[in-house]
């Protein structure tokens, strides 16, 4: 089923191929349909995962390479951390694909690269074998690259693709030898393998303390962490309202879930040393970008800086290492998913009804614009964390769970810190608001079109609907969500005995 | 004395031959018929010839040469990349003036060189061969004898090929003159009394010099630049992927089959020169704007690569040389063809001419496109495969001594260089502002085949590898001569344990 699932925009893909570029309403519908399939099937797959277990769901184990000492298989399956993605991934692919009818030129291959983009988030979060993870992370990167090059706004998008391919390149490469290491020390990258081995017999110090430097870089860039986020903001003001919806909302958690899903439960004595440093960092991704995101003219580089300040919450929670914490961080990432996807839906829709997003020029448009405005209203009280959205129960976790970690290690004023950082997003957020959309109407926007059509509001409704459906009943993730996190936890807390004689550790390591 | 085992390299010799006598005969219009003759009997001789009829192994010539699964990997590398060459060479054939039936046998016997060489065993053998192989390119490369570039390319090799050809002889005579034999199995047994001996490490060193010239690394890579730039496309593109691969086989006997030991006490030396060649190959990359200079920096940069495997001195090392050369085999086959296509419309292979190669022919661009993506190392492309096979193996000899950690992490920078100039070349085809020309660009059949062939290996190589790998492990076996390299045991180990975790 979740082969299904990830093959469904492939074939997708493969059908608009076959179908001459200038058919573009076929080639559109025929895109509609397949995500939308993709969409209901992921659906159908969150509500029929079982609750309350850690064990992964929907497996499926393949053979692939076992030759020359490789040993890889492509196994795929689910548990409470990444179903939510899952959903989200089809669901955001889905919006993003019924936004783009606005792109007009080579339509053909937008859609295609768009549905890869779509099958490799899906695929990502769905790998069971770190390969395959890498693989698929990979697979929805370099449609990103191209699509921001060739589609993207504004004159510096060459600048801007050639800077996202090469800080994401380097980032997942850096994540790649982190998994090399881990490879070479165990012999295997199937995470179900990993836990098999590893239980009771952690790595050696001085492995976990090679690997997770790499794994927490390399993942970080690819997720935007503090001071290795510069690629974003521009990155996804210039790319095409899909893509950054894509690749803000989904893609960007996939490093987060490697993070979660390896670094955590497998190299718990090198998270324990770096925690404080993550820490900090995760304060600059929250103080820093928030502080920027406060200056910003343009709505999409302040859509984007608030975007990473969010990831800060995903790192903070990751720092506290305790369950709340963890539930915390998940429930973020994904209650982000829908409001990132959602922001650059809007934003898009402001982009394409105007031709700008400098905000100063902008200003009165929920006049002009009562739908596209009050959502986008919505979204950004999603975004400074109102309750009666999921952000709002992420955050309140991540911060719990904060709470609880000071008593080990985190610093008190972190967290207060951290308190500080929801301030600050209240703030830019209001100024967005206050500036787009309250004040007197330009004359300049007074032919500006709403969203008015059933087809053009459904993707918006569609991404507001899951933010308000999980922020009113968070407990539909949470019950899947935590007995994953508790096996976390449980993993983590197996330290290696630093005094392992060598004979012992190799042979643990067999 | 057992001449069934050259039947390969007679076979292909011959047809060498009869290529120059057909020329007799066939009227000058009809003359790039014969590439495609000889192209079909290559792929005859890869298909049967491999398969059935030659020994599957065995010495020969009182152990000058030698058949085993290395060999024949490579043998198989060679035959398939001289297919494809000469279906490039049909390709290009209006840009040679004269001398195309000669331009089809120098490739044969090119090919032959390369084929004995895949079987040297010894040093002799190996110098006869190599010379075989460099004395044809000096020819190939100044093929265009119009072109003062192509001259230039020529005299180039002719002369930095002679120096380096010196530097071996000089270094076999040292060998021979200190261990009394030329024969790698000889030397292998007698590795550690050699060790000691400053004449016989000088001449071991004197003989990597020439073959880094081969293989085209830092500090012997001078050449690599202007050659690539002015040969013809097809010769270049042999020269790219045969030469490379002749140089790397005789580099895996004779460091890692014969002196282990010596290798392995070298392998700072060895990755140092990697390194420098991985990062000179991908700097003077970038800012290049002619498509085969650019090829030709990055030749240097994967030769950088490719020692890294080999500065590891470990069976998975070696596995990953072989596998990265059967990618970047197809790979660089790919951007050359694509190269002659566009070359017979715009006489220049200026980045500039490639410009809205993607509204001019689709195929053209995607083909480019997917080669450049697989040589930067994207996946599922074979080239992710074998970058992957080499940091693997770099990083579990990082458990031996920690500089690994280093090189994987150059290794990591010159994947993302190389990524920068590649899409440079991607973006030119794609949103490269305005082409000098709109025609569009018509494929040949023979073009095509080879283009097809690229892609079936680039996509094959790297959705499903699990067949090269097994013929890679199998190929590295002979490689391990049992009991004479302690070191290399210790290495099996990380291979094996692994294997046995499953």
């Amino acid at each position: 089923m979740l082969t299904f699932l990830i093959l469904l925009p492939v074939i997708t893909a493969l059908v608009i191929l076959a179908i001459p570029g200038h058919y573009r309403f076929i080639i559109r519908c025929v895109a509609l349909l397949g995500t939308l399939e993709t969409a209901i099937w992921a659906a159908v797959l969150f509500f029929r995962s079982v609750p309350g277990t850690p064990d992964y769901q929907f497996e499926q184990l393949v053979p692939w390479i076992s030759a020359g000492g490789l040993h890889v298989n492509y196994h795929v399956g689910i548990d409470g951390i990444s179903v939510g993605l899952v959903l989200a991934a089809a669901w955001v692919g889905f919006a993003a694909t019924a936004v783009s009818w606005d792109v007009e030129r080579e339509s053909k291959m937008f859609y295609i690269l768009l549905m890869l983009m779509i099958s490799g988030s899906i695929g990502a979060f769905a790998s069971l074998d770190l390969f395959f993870f890498y693989f698929f992370n990979e697979m929805a990167l370099v449609p990103t690259f191209i699509m921001i090059g060739v589609w993207g706004w504004g004159t510096d998008r060459q600048a801007a693709a050639f800077r996202i391919t090469l800080y994401l390149t380097l980032g997942a490469l850096v994540a790649l030898v982190g998994l090399v290491a881990l490879y070479a020390a165990t012999g295997t990258l199937d995470v179900t393998e990993l836990q098999r081995q590893l239980a009771g017999h952690p790595l050696p110090r001085k492995t976990q303390m090679l690997v997770f430097p790499c794994l927490l870089f390399g993942f970080g860039t690819l997720v935007g962490l503090w001071p290795f986020h510069s690629w974003a903001p521009q990155g996804y003001a210039s790319a095409p309202a899909a893509t950054a919806m894509m690749h803000a909302g989904i893609l960007k958690k996939a490093g987060l879930l490697a993070l979660l899903r390896v670094a955590w439960p497998f190299l718990p004595d090198a998270v324990e040393y770096w925690m404080p440093v993550l820490a900090w960092l995760c304060l600059g991704n929250l103080l820093f970008c928030g502080f920027v995101a406060l200056r910003q003219r343009d709505l999409n580089l302040l859509v984007g800086n608030s975007s990473l300040a969010h990831m800060g919450f995903a790192f903070l929670g990751l720092a506290s290492m305790n369950v709340i914490g963890l539930t915390g961080t998940v429930l973020v990432m994904v209650g982000h998913a829908f409001l990132a996807g959602l922001s650059f839906a809007l934003t898009g829709w402001v982009r394409h009804q105007t031709g700008t997003v400098e905000m100063l020029r902008l200003g009165g448009l929920l006049r002009t614009m009562p739908f596209v405005g009050s959502m986008m209203i919505l979204c950004f009280l999603a975004g400074c964390g109102v309750p009666g959205f999921v952000n709002f129960a992420g955050e309140l976790g991540v911060l719990f769970g904060a709470w609880k970690g000071t008593v080990y290690s985190l610093h008190g004023w972190v967290l207060a810190a951290a308190w500080g950082g929801l301030v600050i997003g209240g703030v830019y957020m209001m100024r967005a608001i206050r500036l787009v959309l309250h004040g007197e109407p330009k004359r300049e926007w007074a032919d500006v079109s709403d969203a008015t059509s059933g087809w053009r509001r459904l993707p918006f409704v569609a991404l507001l609907a899951a933010l308000v459906l999980f922020g009113v009943a968070p407990g539909i993730l949470t019950r899947r969500i935590e007995p994953a996190v508790v096996a976390i936890i449980k993993m983590a807390g197996q330290r290696a005995q630093p005094a392992a004689p060598l004979g012992a550790t190799a042979a643990m390591q067999r | 004395m057992n001449s069934g085992l050259i039947s390969i390299e007679l076979g292909v010799g011959l047809l060498g031959l009869l290529v120059l006598m057909a020329d007799l005969w066939i009227a000058p219009a009809n003359r790039r018929y014969l590439g495609w003759g000889a192209a079909a009997a290559l792929t005859c001789l890869l298909v049967f010839g491999l398969g059935t009829l030659a020994p599957q192994s065995g010495t020969g010539f009182s152990g000058l040469y030698v058949v085993d699964p290395l060999a024949r990997f490579f043998k198989a590398f060679f035959l398939l990349s001289g297919v494809v060459v000469l279906l490039m060479t049909v390709e290009y054939a209006d840009r040679l003036a004269v001398g195309l039936s000669e331009f089809f046998a120098l490739t044969l016997f090119a090919v032959t060189g390369m084929l004995f060489a895949a079987s040297a065993n010894d040093l002799t053998m190996m110098f006869v061969s190599l010379e075989l192989i460099t004395v044809t390119f000096y020819v190939l490369n100044s093929f265009q004898r119009g072109k003062l570039a192509s001259i230039e390319a020529g005299v180039k090799y002719l002369i930095l090929g002679a120096l380096a050809s010196a530097f071996m002889v000089f270094g076999i005579a040292l060998i021979f003159g200190s261990a009394n034999t030329t024969q790698f199995p000889e030397l292998a047994l007698r590795q550690r009394e050699l060790s000691g001996s400053r004449i016989f490490l000088t001449g071991l060193a004197l003989v990597l010099a020439g073959l880094g010239f081969k293989i085209a690394a830092f500090p012997f890579h001078g050449w690599a630049p202007d050659v690539y730039q002015g040969s013809p496309a097809p010769a270049t593109a042999l020269l790219a992927v045969g030469s490379k691969a002749a140089g790397f086989v005789l580099l895996l006997r004779l460091l890692l089959g014969a002196v282990p030991q010596i290798a392995a006490e070298w392998r700072g030396c060895l990755g140092g020169l990697a390194v420098l060649s991985l990062l000179y190959g991908s700097l003077c990359a970038i800012p290049q704007r002619s498509v085969k200079r650019l090829m030709g920096y990055s030749s240097i940069a994967n030769a950088g690569f490719l020692l890294l495997g080999v500065a590891t001195v470990s069976p998975a090392g070696s596995l990953a040389v072989l596998y990265y050369m059967g990618a970047y085999c197809f790979t660089v086959l790919a951007v050359f063809t694509v190269l002659c296509v566009v070359m017979n419309c715009s006489d220049t292979d200026d980045m500039a001419d490639l410009a809205g190669l993607g509204i001019r022919s689709p195929v053209l661009a995607a083909v480019m496109t997917l080669a450049l993506a697989s040589l930067a190392g994207v996946p599922p492309l074979a080239g992710f495969i074998g970058k992957f096979l080499i940091l693997r193996a770099v990083v579990a000899a990082g458990a031996t001594h920690p500089g690994y950690y280093g090189l994987a992490a150059v290794a990591v920078l010159g994947a993302v260089i190389s990524l920068y100039y590649y899409f440079g070349i991607v973006r030119m085809m794609y949103w490269g502002g305005e082409p000098r020309e709109r025609s569009g660009i018509a494929l040949t059949p023979g073009a095509g085949i080879a283009l097809l062939v690229c892609v079936v290996g680039i996509l094959y190589l790297g959705i499903a590898p699990h067949g090269l790998l097994q013929l890679s492990a199998d190929a590295i076996a002979p490689l391990q001569p049992s009991g004479a390299a302690v070191v290399l045991s210790e290495h099996l180990g990380v291979v094996t344990s692994s294997g046995a975790s499953r």
